[in-house]
């Protein structure tokens, strides 16, 4: 099956002058097929939201600069014009943020801002947009719907603005939803709700998704696919069973060596990745010539500080490291 | 010690910087509406209720002016007359609470109506300065670019001059003096605190998750501007149009003062007044201390209002 979204050697570069140029996404590639959900796993400020942000075409209009290319069926959205984009947002591709609150507009009731995509996309009238809008909030389980369409956020639960948040980017039934934590600032048993009430309904609508977490336990999940991002570069990308029974990259390794399981030995040690990803800030100087997570890595070699690892792909693996753990040791 | 110039030492913050950070600051309390939580801290702050109660008996008294006074605010009474020589006023009596003015009228009537022309000078001036504002200001926050800069420039350059002057030489342009030119002259002081106040707050939105969100989901500019952005960013605006209702005040009466307004001499004023007053100050100074007294307790209403209400909507206040 042909890609939904290529995002192909894609960089984004903060610039401010006076300052050398911050490098959040170093040539990020990856691709997401139709009705696939693809996670997008890392560390914070490891370029998860900037790379969904420059796939939208949401990042700022000045101080940085974009490189690369990002098709959707085939055609590079940044080669769109500002206005072309904005039809394609919401209707083709929409996303959905980490907080639901503050994504939610405080001053207009939860309904209008349903109507308001519906009307916009699907040249709805105001009464079928309503209509609409309350089957929507019904499929996405808020009870009494037509009575919540008047409710203003501050009038909802966390888990019930959550839920709106994903009736309104799911309005037009895009064939791309893009979640960013999106279910981080909720409590523990509003995640799980949350998160199946997304595989359900991607599962119905067809919708592909892109997951972008730091919580492996999200994307065990969910994801058919794993994207493993490192300061800015995907280091391992595997379908989601083979990564977590033979994870590859010691980044990736050392991850899920960090969660705790229920079957392993009473009072083993969780194995911690020392440091964080801000010690090797900037992890992309101009002259390159690094693992960038060299300072961190326990199978550090002498090449690992002179050449910056290539992308490797073996079958379904992607994979950038010089030392890859074995396979053996991987599959323990 | 003097420093040369050039050198490092920062440049002491003149006058504008301080009126340009007070604007900013008021800025940033954006994005939060009046919620009962806010309500709740107003209502337990003294100061609230005390300019509340103000503003609230001076508001009451305006609209049933004409129920309470007892007489017209013109008519002059020959009872009153009969005993008003130059150096000698008569006070109160009978039917007239606080005696005559210099003219043989009601002096109390007079106080009472004069209530009225205060409200509407300070509300129409306020609205006139704070639509013309925020027209200014949503362009510019909403473009952003060289129309910002534009506008904003010009804008500093008004605030830089101090309002009450730049309100004189305004009324002063005007061929006729009159409660109108007042009212615009006064308006027109306020139009660039108005405006640079929502400009900073338009940015603030700008930068906003749910500004963010909207844009995700395909939204028009026009809507993202009129319904995402403005309605968030009113708030710091209508903080400071209460602040704003008392300097107007102020100002309009101090325009009728120095003669800037229409000086009908049979219309109640309390600017007016305060100005008619001052040939008879050995004579009778109740003619001055009365309006001045309203005016200063109106505008020190407004103004406790005004500064309870920013302290409950600022989300870093003090304590
Ligand atoms: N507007 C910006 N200007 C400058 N640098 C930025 C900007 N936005 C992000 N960055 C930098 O880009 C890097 C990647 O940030 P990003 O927000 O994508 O991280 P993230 O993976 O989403 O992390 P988190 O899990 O905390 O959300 C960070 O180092 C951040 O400092
Ligand atoms: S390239 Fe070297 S430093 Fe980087 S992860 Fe692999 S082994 Fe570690
Ligand atoms: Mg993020």
């Amino acid at each position: 099956m042909s890609a939904l979204l290529e995002v192909e050697d894609l960089k984004v570069a903060f610039t401010r002058r006076g300052e050398p140029d911050t490098v959040a996404v170093d040539g990020v590639s990856f691709d997401v097929k139709p009705g696939e959900i693809v996670g997008l796993v890392g560390e914070s400020g490891c370029g998860k939201s900037v790379t969904s942000l420059a796939v939208m075409r949401l990042l700022p209009e000045r101080g940085n600069r974009v490189a690369g290319s990002i098709r959707m069926d085939g055609e590079d959205l940044l080669g769109l014009s500002d206005s072309a984009m904005r039809e394609r947002r919401g209707r083709d591709l929409s996303m959905i943020f980490q907080d639901p609150l503050s994504s939610l507009n405080p001053v207009i009731p939860v309904g209008l801002q349903v109507t308001e995509v519906l009307t916009r996309h699907r040249g709805m009238k105001k009464d079928a947009a309503r209509r609409e809008a309350a089957e929507l909030l019904d499929r996405v389980g808020i009870p009494d719907p037509t009575r919540r369409l008047d409710s203003y956020p501050h009038q909802m639960s966390g888990g019930m603005r959550q839920r709106a948040l994903i009736a309104i980017a799911l309005a037009c039934t895009p064939r791309l939803l893009i979640a960013d934590e999106p279910t981080t600032a909720l409590d523990v048993t509003i995640q799980a709700q949350i998160l199946d009430l997304l595989k359900q309904l991607v599962a119905e609508t067809g919708t592909a998704l892109v997951m972008i977490t730091h919580d492996l336990g999200v994307v065990a999940g969910l994801c058919d696919r794993v994207n493993v991002l490192y300061a800015g570069r995907i280091v391992e990308r595997a379908d989601r069973h083979e990564l977590f029974r033979q994870p590859r990259h010691p980044y990736t390794h050392g991850l899920l060596g960090s969660i705790p399981r229920l079957d392993g030995p009473p009072g083993e040690d969780l194995a911690a990745i020392r440091g964080s990803v801000n010690d090797n800030l900037p992890w992309a100087s101009p002259e390159g010539g690094a693992c960038a997570f060299m300072p961190r890595c326990p199978r550090a070699l002498e090449v690992c500080a002179e050449v910056t690892p290539a992308a490797e792909e073996a079958g379904t693996r992607l994979l950038r490291c010089h030392n890859p753990v074995p396979v053996a040791e991987g599959a323990e | 010690m003097t420093s040369p110039r050039g050198s490092l030492r920062p440049r002491p913050p003149t006058l504008l910087d301080r009126r340009r950070r007070r604007v900013d600051e008021l800025a940033e309390a954006s994005g939060r509406s009046l919620t009962a939580d806010a309500f709740r801290r107003l209502r337990r702050n003294p100061v609230a209720i005390v300019g509340a109660v103000i503003v609230g008996l001076f508001v009451l008294v305006s609209i049933l002016a004409p129920w309470i006074a007892p007489h017209d605010a013109a008519t002059a009474f020959p009872e009153l007359q009969r005993t008003l020589r130059p150096d000698s006023i008569p006070g109160a009596q009978p039917g007239f609470p606080l005696g005559s003015d210099q003219n043989g009228r009601d002096f109390f009537s007079r106080m009472i109506l004069a209530s009225r022309q205060t409200l509407l000078v300070g509300v129409l001036a306020t609205l006139i300065g704070l639509v013309l504002g925020v027209v200014i200001g949503a362009l510019a926050g909403a473009f952003g670019g060289w129309v910002d800069t534009v506008l904003m420039r010009v804008t500093d350059v008004l605030l830089s001059i101090p309002s009450l002057l730049l309100a004189i030489s305004i009324a002063a342009l005007a061929a006729k003096p009159s409660q109108t030119t007042v009212i615009i002259a006064v308006a027109l002081v306020s139009v660039p605190v108005f405006a640079r106040l929502l400009r900073g707050s338009m940015l603030a939105q700008r930068e906003s998750d749910h500004v963010l969100a909207a844009t995700s989901l395909g939204v028009r500019r026009r809507s993202i501007v009129l319904r995402h952005m403005l309605p968030n960013a009113m708030g710091p605006v209508i903080v400071q149009a209460t602040l704003t209702l008392a300097t107007s005040i102020l100002d309009a009466a101090a325009l009728s003062f120095l003669g800037l307004g229409d000086g009908d001499p049979a219309r109640a004023e309390w600017g007016l007044m305060l100005a008619n007053a001052q040939s008879y100050l050995d004579v009778r100074p109740a003619l001055a201390f009365w309006p001045a007294i309203a005016i200063i307790l109106v505008a020190l209403g407004f103004t406790l209002l005004g500064e309870a209400l920013r302290e409950a909507l600022d989300p870093k206040g003090r304590r």
